[in-house]
């Protein structure tokens, strides 16, 4: 509610601005007769602008320290007889209850007096709080208004103003991306060297037994940590899933691009695409229901052991998961190489097959590889479907009729049910994140500067 | 146009007195168009162009751009049935086959009708197996000598070989604009033509390049028939014997280059050559 009234505010500033600086513009332009450096919408976004920033400054400002300033005059509210007799964790506790008495949402157990006193003041303090924040922040935006209003000359370049503040804006909008993506690695960064401080990263990386043992009976061990089940499990699946993609996906792009009527393709590439947004847990149950029992009496019949579920099912059904992926891509990619290059070989006297074998696929293949090696990292970083289809066994074997574990499956499993992460048990998931992650960075680097290769050889 | 008996009388002396004049000869006609006609969809790009190509001799086709001279071209080697849409009507013969015909093989017809595009398009492989390519795909060559020898005569024959005799293993893509389009020229001769067709080979060259390969058109026209598409009036001037102006997809006027430049016959070709329209 509170949020609400003040975006209202802002909305309203905003709109006010604008026109106050827009209104202004006009008036220079009709009075004057001089030549105007910029248009009105220049100057009115100015004049938002302008009427903007203190205001959310001021708002930023109570975001940022609002809550230790509420926290401290809760703390102040509790008597002090009371308030000697709590530590760190009760006084937290405490305060929240308080919070919720006030918010209106009951706590749990007997509400004492001082609660309720405290509560009370705090619903008042609250109140003035947001008043005051409210009018200061309204006030900072009209006096800036005001401001820029006046600045407001023929021959203010609010243009260039203007577009500096986009390129802020912009700049912005992309640090958060990236700034993101350091927060995560770094998390995982330090949450990894903590799990190393219980197992040693040689027992991690080249352990060939994947046994986290939940139990605490056993003395001091923490199980055993090897990484290299879990990864040849999740090579395998990553093999099998390409081994189906790759030549399905790559062969229904050259039919698409090179073979299809413009009017089937116009009809078949979308549906093909529909298969790239069925989500990867129904793709697990179709593994699950059908491909498996299907997979084993199949192989029941020519004589073959295929467990139903098994890194043969979920690698199949991986595969057809990827295979818009790599279709569409690669669509893309045999697309792009010039019509020039494919009239020069029909101009010789090549066949269609001929050119797309000699000509389209070897000008395109840097492409088309990269398109890979991309549908390889997604299939790697899968979870859904293994951890329905692949039978979570995580054990070294090299039959892919057998039950596997991949280490996407093994970071779900050591972070459900009850986790503190203050055991290796939990930890490890981060190792394994981490692990994950360079393997699947390795990949996306690699494969975009093939692409871009690719790209410079046209343009 | 001076017809005599299925013969096309060619002019005394080319234009441009620098490359070799031409002596009275008398030709053979290698390809005969009759009503051609091009409609992409609803459109129609040309109306019933009728044309007479004479053996061993450059003719080129001018005309503002837009005017059709470049869908008549790919007519002539059936390229137009890669383009979506595309209906060509009327005949074409090349010694009296009709390359329209169902029955015809269009590889094969290809591979007699060899082409060079506007921008060169030399394949992203090494300068050999550019110019390899069009004999191993149609089996010319028995042996790796043979292939060798024949790669070797059309470079030679493109006026190439001095200049990469030594790196026919880097890319062709890595060659100047120039050298790219000789190798394209290499590549069509490799195959072993009869005609050439050359859709504005020096549209992307710069004026020495350009150079180089108009004297080059002029030494193939010893042993090939070659149609060349152009925009520069000066171009055909140069290097060709016959010309044939389009306008709007129509065939305005066509016969002995010296004479369609000097004494048109056409008012809008009069118009065209002297810089009014186009």
């Amino acid at each position: 509610m509170n949020s609400l009234i003040i975006a209202g505010m802002l909305l309203v500033l905003l709109g006010l601005a604008y026109q106050s600086g827009w209104s202004r513009s006009r008036g220079l332009a009709t009075t004057t007769g001089v030549k105007v450096h910029s248009r009105p919408q220049y100057h009115g976004s100015y004049v938002a602008i302008w009427a903007m920033l203190p205001a959310l400054a001021i708002l930023a400002l109570w975001g940022w320290f609002g809550d230790g300033i509420t926290a401290n005059y809760i703390t102040g509210q509790i008597p002090a007889d009371v308030l000697s007799g709590l530590d760190p964790v009760a006084l937290n506790a405490t305060i929240a209850r308080i919070r919720s008495l006030a918010s209106g949402y009951g706590v749990a157990g007997d509400v004492q007096p001082f609660e309720q006193a405290a509560a009370d003041a705090l619903r008042s303090f609250q109140f003035i709080t947001f008043v005051v924040v409210t009018v200061l922040a309204a006030v900072a935006g009209i006096a800036a208004l005001l401001y820029a209003r006046s600045q407001i000359t023929a021959r203010l370049r609010a243009r260039n103003a203007v577009e500096r503040v986009v390129n802020v804006v912009l700049i912005a909008c992309s640090a958060v991306a990236i700034l993101t993506t350091v927060g995560i690695v770094a998390s995982l960064l330090t949450e990894a060297i903590h799990f190393f401080s219980f197992v040693s990263p040689i027992d991690f990386f080249f352990g060939t037994v994947w046994n986290p043992s939940f139990s605490s009976t056993d003395t001091g061990a923490h199980g055993q940590y090897g990484l290299l089940p879990l990864l040849a499990g999740t090579l395998m699946i990553t093999v099998i899933a390409m081994l189906v993609a790759v030549p399905v996906g790559l062969m229904a792009a050259i039919y698409l691009s090179q073979y299809a009527h413009p009017r089937l393709r116009a009809v078949a590439k979308p549906v093909i695409e529909v298969l790239a947004g069925i989500p990867t847990i129904v793709f697990g149950f179709f593994a699950l229901v059908t491909v498996g029992p299907f997979l084993r009496d199949f192989g029941n019949l020519i004589g073959l052991d295929i467990k139903a579920t098994s890194a043969l099912t979920a690698g199949v059904v991986m595969g057809i998961m990827i295979i818009p992926f790599v279709s569409s891509l690669s669509d893309d990619i045999l697309n792009q190489v010039p019509r020039s290059l494919r009239d020069g070989a029909y101009g010789l006297g090549a066949t269609k097959s001929e050119t797309i074998r000699n000509v389209l696929l070897p000008a395109a293949l840097p492409g088309i590889v990269g398109a890979f090696l991309l549908a390889v990292s997604r299939a790697v970083g899968e979870t859904m479907i293994v951890v329905l289809a692949a039978g979570n066994s995580p054990v070294l074997r090299g039959n892919p009729f057998e039950p596997v574990a991949t280490i996407t499956v093994s970071i779900v499993n050591q972070l459900t049910g009850d986790s503190d992460f203050a055991g290796p048990q939990s930890l490890v998931a981060f190792a394994l994140g981490l692990t994950l992650f360079v393997i699947t960075l390795c990949l996306n680097i690699f494969a975009l500067y093939i692409v871009r290769r690719f790209r410079e050889q046209y343009e | 146009m001076d017809m005599v008996a299925g013969k096309v009388k060619m002019t005394q002396q080319s234009v441009n007195s620098t490359m070799n004049p031409i002596d009275a000869l008398e030709r053979p006609i290698r390809l005969t168009a009759r009503d051609v006609t091009v409609h992409y969809g609803a459109k129609q790009a040309l109306h019933g162009i009728s044309i007479d190509i004479p053996d061993r001799a450059v003719t080129s086709f001018i005309g503002p751009s837009g005017c059709g001279k470049s869908t008549f071209l790919r007519c002539i080697n059936r390229m137009n049935d890669t383009i979506e849409g595309a209906k060509v009507g009327g005949t074409i013969k090349l010694d009296g086959e009709d390359i329209y015909d169902p029955q015809l093989d269009v590889v094969e017809l290809r591979a007699r009708i060899g082409m060079v595009f506007q921008k060169p398009n030399p394949f992203p492989k090494s300068i050999y197996e550019n110019v390899a390519y069009g004999p191993k795909i149609h089996g010319l060559a028995r042996s790796k000598a043979d292939l060798d020898e024949i790669v070797v005569s059309s470079l030679r024959k493109a006026g190439l070989f001095e200049e990469v005799k030594d790196r026919l293993n880097e890319p062709g893509t890595g060659l100047s604009g120039g050298q790219q389009q000789r190798l394209c020229i290499a590549r069509a001769i490799a195959v072993g033509p009869e005609v050439i067709l050359m859709d504005e080979p020096c549209s992307a060259l710069d004026p020495i390049a350009t150079a180089i390969i108009e004297e080059l058109i002029d030494e193939l026209r010893e042993n090939y028939t070659i149609v060349i598409v152009t925009h520069s009036m000066q171009q055909a001037a140069r290097v060709s014997q016959r010309t044939a102006f389009f306008h709007l997809g129509n065939l305005i006027e066509e016969g002995v280059t010296e004479d369609i430049f000097t004494n048109p016959v056409n008012k809008q070709t009069q118009d065209y050559i002297m810089g009014r329209i186009g």
